[in-house]
């Protein structure tokens, strides 16, 4: 991002691109330039239409009105394959790799003539080798896909674009999967590739990194281009306001003293197929605490969601639930014993999508009083019930009977937060619960949770976000490979330590001394 | 001679190549289908399309490799109409492809009954005859099960070879190989998944229909109804035996019709003591046993039976 480097030399002009999926109008008029060497950050909340432009920019999809530009000629609309010849590479949020492929095949797929009698994989590794080196993108080229992590394969998805000499690189949320480490080393790379004179397209909902990488920010709101910033001449506050469209409110933790125990793990052990999801889990939850789990997702949270929702019973060790061991595990069980349970993924395991608000908040309690009158469900008090989350929670619906999967993922997780928390739970297990929901709907969950702690619930909070549970967390521990760190207070949790214990450091040593 | 002597007659191996070779031909269709996403359960009434197709050119005058060209041809159209139901529409895989096998099976006798409409015993053509090869073909067992066969058998092994050579050397078998994993690196790509997969679909159709073809071109001489007879069935099973790689595919076929060849010896020297439908069943019961054995952990291709709809959200 050196100065050489501003002058007005566009490469890349949208003008005017409206896009309509039925009467939504994903994106409305909206035109940008990108010049040489520079990070462009795309900063919006979900379904502001980052995805959508980045996608008619790429020839995904086919905008309704507007043209793009690269290099000063203009692209034809839906073509991927014009886009590539132009230079312009897109490092997509879901990665496009076939697994079943080594690196190679991935990266040369596409770069010959299809009728060639043979791939030419000898020059294409060496290339391939060179550019890694050049960029510091380290990836074994004779790898299968299926046996890289995520971060490797992002390096594999960055070098795909490279390999055809993208000059543009789209990369589309491309730290929400990765560590914190995993991200400096992305920053890192993005560094060097403006400096050789790429321009960047960096789209992202967080706002530290958008600060960290960019140069220039436009901000989108409901599809409209709001604003247009100079990093350095914003800040974090005023591109969040921009972006929700009205103040935020920074959550409050009140210190608040301990209740008694309400959970706690003793050296619990899980066996897996090969290796053990969990390795001696020991910890405890009090009343009136939440607990932060940070870590990398895979590295034993859902294990220990199962083992406290009840799914699975764990190998070896004790769980106690108030001061009692719990001998059977089995999920109504331990709905009965008041956990409640704000799952990772919402619409697999948090609600029956196709079924309507009202079947959804009842799902638990359909069998007990006063929902369940001899033995028949007693649809006037579930309607009743129904309506008094969707009052009290602000679950903007078409009404009780709606199917919830038209619900948005922020409502939908306000309509289970509201059948959770309607229970008065004494423990609850929050997985991730504020994933993939704008910044409206995450101060809410926040705000939720901190209800309930004030209320004597205990809250086992799983988050990738560090920033989440730096700002809600009593204590953080942190797990890797099935293993659980001993828990740190708040007040003395660094990041950057967070991080590194979350890609391992520390761990070893603590198997040895166990 | 008794049971087990007979695992070692070359004539029991050479019959298993020939049973094989129908097979092989199938098995590769479906397979290249399958690479690129698309199931094909059209399979059965294609074949029966290559079997009549290829008959009845030569039938009326053309010479053999003419017939084994239209049938590859035929083979193709209908594999082309499955595609375009199944690939730019994206209806159900298996729903279109049972469909497709009762309209080209019935089309097919419909033909046949508009060409022949007075016969009474079906008619007969000259068909491939036995190629010896020469010095290869003296080789003691080998020699007699691989290397006496007639030019269709030949030519489903070199296409064994063919289409692994092209499925993992070649650009275009890349990009099949991937489109079947995941369409969206295809795309990403600038490679048009619609065409990959249209294209993949309507070539594994011809040589489905080749399959069908060595029925009424070498291995019989005249086209009867049925006589496909779940062939292409079995060869959707090959292809998971097979993992959906052509070489153990090729094993698969073989190892298929070697217990299909034992067993019809094996009624002959058992058949007075049980009735011969339990002789019929056991190729398929030791191919389920196989399948078991060997396909539990099978890497099917991760796109498979899954629409790509460009621009869809």
């Amino acid at each position: 991002m050196s100065d050489s480097s501003d002058t007005s030399d566009v490469v890349l002009r949208l003008s005017g691109i409206t896009k309509r999926f039925g009467p939504l109008v994903a994106n409305d008029a909206i035109s940008l330039d990108l010049h040489r060497g520079e990070v462009l950050a795309l900063l919006g909340e979900n379904g502001a239409g980052k995805t959508t432009l980045m996608n008619i920019l790429f020839g995904h999809y086919v905008a309704d009105e507007g043209t793009i530009e690269a290099f000063g000629v203009v692209l034809p609309p839906g073509s991927p394959k014009a886009a590539l010849a132009r230079g312009i590479g897109m490092v997509h949020q879901h990665f496009t790799l076939a697994d079943n492929l080594t690196v190679l095949d991935n990266v040369v797929l596409g770069t010959e003539p299809l009728w060639r009698a043979r791939s030419r994989h000898a020059k294409a590794r060496g290339r391939l080798a060179e550019l890694s080196e050049t960029f510091g993108l380290a990836v074994k080229s004779d790898a299968r896909v299926a046996d890289l992590s995520v971060g490797e394969r992002q390096r594999v998805e960055i070098l795909k674009a490279l390999y055809r000499d993208a000059r543009i690189l789209i990369l589309d949320e491309p730290t929400a999967v990765l560590t914190p480490q995993e991200t400096e080393a992305l920053f890192a790379t993005l560094q060097k590739l403006v400096e050789r004179g790429l321009a960047i397209i960096f789209i992202s909902h967080k706002l530290h990194e958008v600060m960290a990488v960019s140069r220039r920010v436009i901000v989108l709101r409901q599809g409209r281009l709001v604003a247009e910033r100079k990093t350095s001449e914003t800040d974090r506050h005023d591109l969040a306001e921009l972006m929700v469209g009205r103040a935020i409110p920074e959550p409050k933790v009140e210190p608040i003293s301990l209740g008694s125990v309400a959970l706690s793990l003793q050296s619990v052990t899980l066996e897996g197929e090969g290796h053990p999801r969990l390795q001696d889990v020991s910890l405890e939850l009090h009343g009136n605490e939440i607990v932060g789990i940070a870590g990398v997702s895979g590295n034993g949270q859902g294990a220990l969601a199962e083992i406290i929702s009840g799914i699975v019973a764990p190998s070896g060790g004790t769980v106690s639930l108030f001061g009692q061991p719990v001998r059977h595990f089995d999920p109504a069980r331990m709905v009965a014993h008041g956990i409640a349970r704000i799952p990772e993924d919402r619409h697999a395991v948090g609600v029956v999508g196709d079924l309507s608000l009202e079947e959804n908040v009842i799902s638990a309690r359909y069998r007990e009083a006063p929902f369940s009158r001899r033995g028949l469900v007693d649809w006037k008090k579930v309607r009743e019930f129904a309506t008094r989350i969707i009052a009290d929670y602000d679950v903007r619906c078409p009404g009780p009977q709606a199917a919830t999967r038209l619900l948005s993922g922020g409502n939908m997780q306000k309509l289970i937060l509201g059948r959770e928390m309607a229970r008065e739970p004494r423990i609850i297990l929050a997985n991730q619960p504020t994933r993939g929901l704008d910044i409206g709907a995450v101060g809410y969950v926040h705000q939720q949770l901190l209800k309930a702690r004030g209320n004597g619930a205990g809250i086992l909070l799983i988050s990738e976000d560090l920033d989440e549970l730096l700002v809600l967390s009593d204590r953080v521990v942190v797990m890797y490979r099935g293993r659980m760190s001993p828990p740190i207070a708040r007040s003395d949790v660094a990041i950057r330590h967070l991080g590194l214990m979350m890609a391992g450091h520390g761990f070893a040593g603590q198997a040895h001394a166990a | 001679m008794d049971a087990i002597s007979m695992i070692f007659e070359a004539s029991l191996w050479a019959a298993a190549v020939r049973i094989a070779s129908p097979l092989i031909f199938a098995t590769l269709g479906e397979l290249i289908c399958e690479r690129a996403g698309v199931l094909n359960l059209g399979i059965e009434g294609i074949m029966t399309v290559g079997a009549f197709a290829g008959w009845v050119t030569v039938y009326s005058g053309a010479d053999l490799w003419t017939g084994v060209m239209v049938a590859a041809l035929a083979g193709a159209a209908f594999g082309l109409l499955h595609g375009f139901l199944t690939v730019p529409l994206g209806l159900s895989q298996h729903v279109t492809g049972i469909g497709i096998t009762l309209l080209a099976t019935s089309l097919t006798y419909y033909a046949y009954r508009v060409a022949f409409p007075e016969v009474t015993s079906p008619p007969k053509i000259e068909t491939f005859v036995p190629l010896e090869i020469p010095l290869l073909s003296q080789i003691p067992i080998l020699g007699e099960a691989l290397f006496r066969q007639t030019p269709l058998t030949y030519l489903a092994f070199i296409a064994v070879i063919l289409v692994a050579y092209v499925l993992y050397r070649t650009p275009i078998g890349l990009a099949v190989r991937t489109v079947g994993e995941n369409p969206a690196a295809v795309e990403a790509q600038g490679i048009d998944v619609t065409w990959l997969r249209l294209g993949a679909v309507a070539v594994g159709s011809a040589f489905m229909a080749l399959g069908g073809a060595f029925l009424t071109m070498s291995a019989f001489n005249s086209f009867y109804f049925d006589m496909v007879n779940g062939r292409g069935w079995i060869c959707i099973a090959l292809v998971v035996f097979g993992s959906w790689r052509p070489g153990k595919a090729l094993l698969g076929a073989i190892l298929f019709a070697a217990f299909d060849a034992y067993q019809l010896r094996l009624q002959q020297l058992a058949g007075a003591y049980l009735p011969y439908q339990v002789f019929l069943m056991l190729p398929y019961i030791l191919s389920i046993l196989a399948l078991i054995a060997m396909s539990r952990r099978a890497g099917y291709p991760r796109a498979l039976m899954i629409p790509y709809r460009k621009g869809e959200r």
